[in-house]
């Protein structure tokens, strides 16, 4: 296995980069205590989500990111805004880092008129058109061809925007995956494919569905290039996925990245996660990258006053945010024929 | 008036696929074979060489990669064309169908729409077999969200094409390989026609046939014999599904007291089912005869010729049929 020092370093298209430890580098501090805050508040908004389905604020299927914040916050920071992403069911830490409104995404969850898609979208279903977020989709593998559609329009529309397609290890056996990343490659698609892989497809060990181990080697099959990384440091998630988001924006080039996260509740809400054992779960969250964030800003310029305080701001938010979910109103019954079709519903 | 011109099936939806992408540069046309190979029906011939490689494109077999594709393309508002080789192959895109396109403008809280059209051929064709003949537009028919378009002459195929193309929701647009050459008279200037307007093809009072797509022209056919023994039926042309014109339906059984509903496919809870339960509804009062169907039998397509021409709706099925409505003691 090889390291780089440095991910400005000209990427190797098919080259096994394997990166356990970062070398240490320069960095901004304040740009991570920007993504400490985002990850800090995803954290605490899927904790008040699950006391919130606990007390049956929120129905349905409810799936957590805690564990793997810095995989999607380190991964959008490499975006410009007027980027897409494109992703699955576990999409709230997603939506937040897009762009989405604390508000707006509880009240969703809450099952709001002021929610993101008025209620009627759900946990597994987040959308914010303003902000380029195409959504969270529900059949594993199903969303990667649509996430294809949204770069293809970029590139038939000459427009110079990347599109950033969320997935579990779980969907690369299904064959959305392959038709995607085939097509994709063939076409030259300005898209960056990433494999948040937290090592369980719902129950089952990624040593019992898949043959390889190595996620990121389906791209040798299809030509394109392929990256893998273990989500420690957030900052060396957005350098990564940083250089495949140019090779998309400027080669107009897919790219493969796996991400290798963990996540620190179970698959869902219904899932008690026995089949993994308790110092296994230990192990990872002594590694947590929040955590690592945190000890990394109290080593820079920041103050452990300056940290509370971000903590603080987003204690703030996030009872704001819960508040406004509670006193919102819920959608009636009128909003389901002109969300079904747009014009005269055809009955 | 503007002047008539016979026009085949297939060159119909030419024209309006081809005076779209001319008026409108998000129009594109996806699908196997559409590009180089000139289309396996030859709907699509000669669109590469006039818009070129960037608006047509060859795809793989892949139909659920690129009929998401296009989903993913019309939610950034574009207006994908995606061609089914044959709606059969549609099977393996079903999930982007119905759980995508058909649900992410309500997912979305309204956010997101996605204009596109699904064309291609559906049903029989002539013993092609038990995987290359099955009518689709039953199971896309019952998805709210989508819009079902099943069309049988080539002016009806060209205007409601060019609506399937202008309208902001997803479109099923039926064919039908058997129909592709079939000609009829199409006006110079034929403009989108809009959905959920039935048409009545044949005036008559002793039943009505509601039939679309191919089955009109069995419908058609088989009311001509039936003239010939003096019986006079209607022939109501669906020509959309979803929306469906129950009016025009429900105004020809009050007419006729009997209503026959002709289609491809199996009868369990498709197409003809739904009809019958609008107009036992709507016309309860009116009807002197049970509502009946004529349909594919139902078991899957045989090979053998004769087992096949048995299995699909025939004039002479649809003949007996009616003669069992009208002369029905009691």
């Amino acid at each position: 296995m090889t390291k780089e020092s440095s991910p400005k370093a000209s990427p190797h298209a098919h080259s096994d980069r394997f990166i356990e430890a970062t070398t240490e580098r320069s960095f901004d501090a304040s740009h991570l205590a920007h993504l400490y805050r985002q990850m800090f508040l995803i954290r605490r908004v899927e904790e008040e989500s699950a006391r919130a389905y606990a007390s049956g604020k929120i129905g349905g299927f409810l799936h957590l990111y805690i564990g793997q914040e810095a995989a999607g916050v380190g991964a959008l920071a490499a975006l410009r805004p007027e980027d897409n992403v494109v992703t699955t069911y576990r999409d709230h830490g997603i939506a937040i880092a897009k762009g989405m409104t604390t508000r707006a995404l509880l009240a969703e969850l809450w099952g709001k008129k002021t929610g993101c898609s008025q209620g009627l979208g759900g946990s597994m279903h987040l959308f914010d058109k303003a902000h380029n977020m195409l959504g969270g989709y529900g059949i594993v593998g199903g969303h990667i061809p649509l996430a294809c559609g949204v770069a293809f329009a970029a590139k038939y529309q000459q427009q110079d925007r990347v599109t950033l397609c969320f997935f579990g290890e779980g969907a690369v056996s299904i064959g959305g995956f392959h038709e995607g990343l085939s097509l994709a490659s063939l076409w030259k698609l300005p898209i960056v494919f990433i494999c948040e892989n937290n090592e369980y497809a719902m129950g089952t060990p990624l040593s019992r569905t898949l043959s390889v181990e190595d996620v990121s080697q389906k791209a040798e099959a299809y030509g394109i290039a392929r990256d893998r990384l273990v989500v420690d440091d957030v900052l060396e998630v957005e350098a990564r996925v940083g250089v495949a988001v140019e090779r998309a924006r400027k080669e107009q080039l897919p790219t493969l990245i796996e991400l290798r996260t963990y996540r620190f509740r179970g698959h869902s809400m219904s899932d008690p996660a026995k089949y993994r054992t308790q110092a296994e779960l230990d192990d990872h969250k002594q590694r947590d990258p929040l955590t690592q964030a945190r000890a990394k800003l109290l080593a820079s310029k920041y103050t452990e006053d300056q940290l509370l305080a971000i903590e603080k701001s987003v204690e703030e938010e996030v009872a704001d945010a819960v508040k406004f979910a509670d006193d919102s109103p819920e959608p009636d019954l009128s909003i389901l024929a002109p969300t079904t079709y747009d014009g005269p519903f055809a009955y | 008036m503007s002047n008539m011109r016979q026009l085949r099936f297939r060159e119909a939806l030419r024209e309006a696929m081809t005076e779209e992408m001319d008026r409108d540069e998000r129009v594109f046309l996806m699908g196997e074979e559409v590009g180089h190979y000139q289309g396996a029906y030859k709907v699509t011939e000669g669109m590469l060489d006039r818009f070129g490689s960037g608006r047509v494109l060859d795809t793989p077999i892949a139909e659920s990669g690129f009929a998401g594709i296009g989903i993913g393309a019309a939610m950034m508002g574009l207006r994908p064309i995606v061609e089914f080789m044959t709606w059969n192959f549609s099977a393996v895109a079903f999930d982007q169908i119905l759980n995508n396109a058909s649900k992410v403008r309500q997912m979305s809280g309204g956010q997101f729409n996605c204009p596109i059209v699904f064309r291609g051929p559906n049903g029989s064709a002539k013993q092609v077999g038990s995987q290359h003949s099955t009518s689709m537009e039953h199971f896309y028919a019952t998805i709210p969200g989508l819009k079902v378009v099943a069309p049988a002459f080539p002016a009806d195929a060209k205007g409601l094409m060019k609506a399937a193309i202008r309208d902001d929701n997803p479109v099923v647009f039926i064919e039908s390989e058997t129909l592709y050459s079939v000609k009829g008279d199409v006006p110079d200037n034929q403009d989108a026609i809009e959905f959920g307007r039935a048409q009545v093809v044949r005036d008559g009072t002793a039943a009505t046939l509601v039939a679309y797509s191919r089955m009109t022209h069995v419908a058609l056919e088989a009311a001509a014999h039936l003239a010939k023994e003096g019986i006079e039926v209607e022939v109501v042309d669906l020509r959309t599904l979803r929306p469906l014109d129950e009016e025009t339906i429900v105004r020809s059984v009050q007419k006729t007291h009997r209503c026959v509903v002709v289609h491809e496919g199996w009868s369990y809870g498709g197409v003809g089912a739904e009809i019958a339960d609008r107009v036992q509804r709507l016309a309860f009062d009116w009807l002197e005869a049970p509502i009946l169907r004529v349909a594919q039998l139902d078991v899957g397509m045989p090979y053998n010729a004769k087992l096949e021409q048995a299995c699909i709706p025939q004039p002479d099925r649809v003949r007996d049929t009616v003669k069992r409505l009208v002369f029905r003691d009691g």
